[in-house]
């Protein structure tokens, strides 16, 4: 019996698949109005805060025009039909707490993902979104006596309402930009993650991301607070089926680090190529505490995301490592923003991107000081490898230093994939598919070693084999 | 293995009426050099002679086109063949100038072109030991192979690094680009030791050299010298001698090419 159905030819993207059996719980509509946005609320029962935050921030959605300034990647330019979206699909009827209780044809899903294996050898607790809602949860039960809350955020808001309503929408608001709005007002999953004071968290939390309905929007919404003196690595991976339509991924990710805390969120984005990723991510950093984002890149039609740090207080630091890689029809626009509100905050962004088989990449990134944030020390660095002709990466530094007393660096690089190097790895013996696939290893080896072993492994094999789709 | 069809009287290495150009401007212009098992070949000349054009073409280098002639080795016709398919039939090159490849750790890289050579995977532990080895033979620190290929290395480095990849690799034919330029007393010295130790009845070299000094540590059985795309002279030990204390100007004197710029001779390091 057919479980899976595989879609795709293109052999380069192994999580095309999707499951033909699956169906929902109730059988979802497409197109938005204010109608489906309550219905959203009250099929998940909300209070009347939350219903009030999503109406209002569809109001945004409805006033606002696509994004055609400085941020973005041209998505006016694309045949996006936001009628054409499902904008809720609910899988289960109710969580799992352990992959039992997941119904068998998701679970399989999970299972070829590497999930549960995954979560048993080297994670502190596993979140599995399916569609538009988290199927599984578990968190180690150690952390959970010491006080860590690592929940899905519809179970927050019911759970811990307090919590959530404290934090929820202040670091992004509904009304920040187009993709934000939408966001706020139908959004689902996610997830909500508090770390008590002077709690470290051993081993990475991870959630897993997974379309799988055609034409689905997915809106997860993550919260995490890291109170003082804590410490937490968030991993987020997503994968979709590759259809010949376009399906929709808009997140919202909000992020306090308090006072001499620690946060680390890495993302492993590998989307199918039809569908468009249009993120916002952004977190404070408040003193002596340290934030930073690791982005990986690498699947999707059109990626706009741009990780901000906002540090807030002295001796804050934040950190942006962007790596991302850009095959046919692809376009990765992405950065990230440091937000120096404060004197003595430090922060590095580091990007690096590959386009090949006429794809392209873009850095957009903004680094701004402001009036009497002295003593600031910031390092930009981007460099970008093109791998033939075909393909095209540029870089837009948006640069506001509104202040004297303050040190920047400012270095970036365009190379396309040298002959000399191709040709010095190839006459000791190695073939010319193996020399690029080390080179650009090598090229992108300064941000991921900066990952855990099993996923800088990981992310190696994705960029090989997204090599070998779009060369060889 | 490669090299066992052939019988042992065949020549390892023939060039025969060689003709190459460089973004359409011709370089050599009919190189004919013969070389045996177990020989050591210099082959000097004066800047812009076509020496290294020579050890580019050998190895296959995209931008240097074999308009004419053939490249023999072990009785096979390589002209046709990717610079890896060479490598893997037996054939290095040590470069002048080796190139730095970022992020690729040098054992890594070491491993797979081992395995690349040998046609299979070389297990952890002798690649280790045989590793370890050839480091100590070229006085090398053993950190140097978690660095990242060429990437911050010194000029005696580099060439250092050139010979511990021929010394693992174990090659039937080595092309050495000028390994000695830029090295101190020194350095040289362990350079050529970590050659001669290689040296064997199997082994060819052709050892590229603008300068003699070199060959007073690797004896050479034959020395050819290039001059304007071809070679003009080939003799014993004795030539070299003869190029240590007169120079070149002789040579060009005697086998200047009359209708030929100076220009575009100059382009070849």
């Amino acid at each position: 019996m057919a479980k899976t159905q595989e879609l795709t030819a293109d052999r380069s993207y192994k999580f095309g698949w999707h499951d033909a059996d699956f169906k929902p719980i109730h059988v979802p509509k497409k197109g938005l109005n204010a109608g489906v946005v309550a219905g959203i609320s009250e099929m998940k029962n909300e209070p009347q805060w939350m219903r009030d935050f999503r109406l209002k921030a569809y109001r945004h959605w409805e006033e606002r025009p696509m994004p055609a300034g400085f941020w973005g990647g041209n998505i006016q330019n694309y045949s996006l039909d936001f009628n054409d979206i499902f904008y809720y699909v609910k899988p289960v009827l109710e969580q799992g707490r352990s992959w039992d209780e997941v119904p068998a044809e998701i679970k399989r899903t999970f299972d070829r993902l590497g999930i549960p294996e995954a979560e048993r050898k080297f994670l502190s607790g596993v979140e599995a979104q399916y569609d538009s809602e988290v199927v599984y949860h578990n968190i180690r039960e150690d952390l959970q006596k010491l006080g860590v809350i690592f929940v899905d955020t519809d179970t927050a808001v019911r759970e811990y309402p307090d919590l959530v309503r404290q934090y929820f929408g202040t670091i992004i608001p509904s009304n920040d930009n187009k993709f934000a709005s939408l966001n706020s007002a139908v959004w689902s999953g996610g997830s909500f993650i508090y770390v008590p004071p002077g709690v470290k968290v051993p081993m990475p939390l991870q959630a897993y991301f997974r379309i799988n309905t055609e034409n689905m929007g997915q809106f997860e919404r993550t919260l995490i607070i890291a109170d003082e003196g804590s410490d937490v690595h968030y991993v987020e991976g997503c994968t979709a089926p590759t259809y010949s339509s376009d399906s929709l991924h808009s997140a919202v990710v909000e992020i306090i680090v308090k006072r001499g805390a620690r946060v680390r969120y890495t993302t492993i984005q590998n989307w199918s190529d039809n569908v468009f990723n249009l993120v916002t991510k952004r977190m404070a950093v408040y003193g002596d505490a340290v934030g930073s984002w690791v982005d990986g890149n690498l699947g999707s039609k059109l990626t706009m995301k741009y990780p901000s740090t906002f540090l807030m207080e002295p001796g804050a630091h934040g950190e942006i490592l962007s790596l991302a890689m850009a095959g046919p029809g692809q376009h990765q626009d992405a950065g990230g923003k440091c937000i120096h509100a404060a004197p003595d905050t430090t922060s590095v962004i580091n990007s690096k991107s590959i386009s090949m088989g006429g794809g392209r990449t873009s850095y957009r990134g903004q680094l701004k000081v402001y009036p009497g944030a002295h003593g600031v020390k910031s390092t930009v660095r981007c460099d970008a490898l093109i791998l033939d002709q075909d393909s095209r990466s540029d870089t837009y530094p948006l640069m506001e230093i509104d202040e004297k007393d303050v040190t920047i660096g400012h270095e970036a690089s365009v190379s396309r994939l040298g002959e000399e190097q191709l040709f010095y790895l190839m006459s000791r013996g190695v073939t010319e598919a193996e020399a690029a696939k080390m080179i650009v290893n090598g090229f992108v080896e300064p941000i991921v070693k900066e990952l855990p072993m099993e996923y800088a492994v990981e992310l190696n094999r994705l960029i090989e084999l997204q090599m070998e789709g779009a060369v060889g | 293995m490669p090299g066992t069809n052939g019988s042992r009287e065949q020549p390892i290495f023939v060039i025969e009426d060689l003709h190459v150009s460089v973004e359409g401007k011709e370089i050599l212009r009919g190189v004919d050099l013969v070389l045996n098992r177990g020989e050591v070949h210099a082959l000097m000349g004066p800047n812009g002679s076509g020496k290294s054009t020579l050890a580019n073409a050998i190895m296959g280098h995209p931008r240097y086109r074999v308009t004419k002639g053939h490249i023999v080795f072990q009785g096979e016709e390589i002209a046709d063949l990717l610079p890896d398919e060479r490598a893997r039939r037996g054939l290095f090159l040590a470069f002048q100038y080796p190139i730095g490849v970022p992020g690729v750790v040098m054992g890594n890289f070491l491993r797979a072109a081992l395995k690349a050579r040998r046609g299979e995977d070389v297990p952890v532990r002798e690649f280790r030991k045989l590793l370890d080895e050839t480091l100590d033979v070229l006085k090398m620190d053993h950190a140097f192979v978690r660095r990242y290929v060429n990437e911050g290395f010194s000029g005696g480095e580099k060439k250092r690094a050139e010979v511990l990849q021929m010394a693992l690799l174990r090659p039937e034919l080595a092309v050495l680009d000028e390994t000695d330029s830029g090295l101190d007393i020194d350095a040289l010295r362990t350079v050529a030791e970590g050659i001669n130790a290689l040296r064997g009845p199997e082994l060819g070299v052709l050892l590229i050299t603008h300068y003699q000094r070199i060959l007073n540590y690797i004896k050479p059985d034959v020395v050819h010298v290039l001059y304007a795309g071809r070679i003009v002279k080939t003799g014993g030990p004795e030539l070299a001698h003869e190029l240590e204390r007169q120079g070149y100007d002789w040579i060009i004197k005697e086998f200047a090419p009359a209708a030929v710029g100076a220009e575009e001779e100059k382009r070849d390091g």
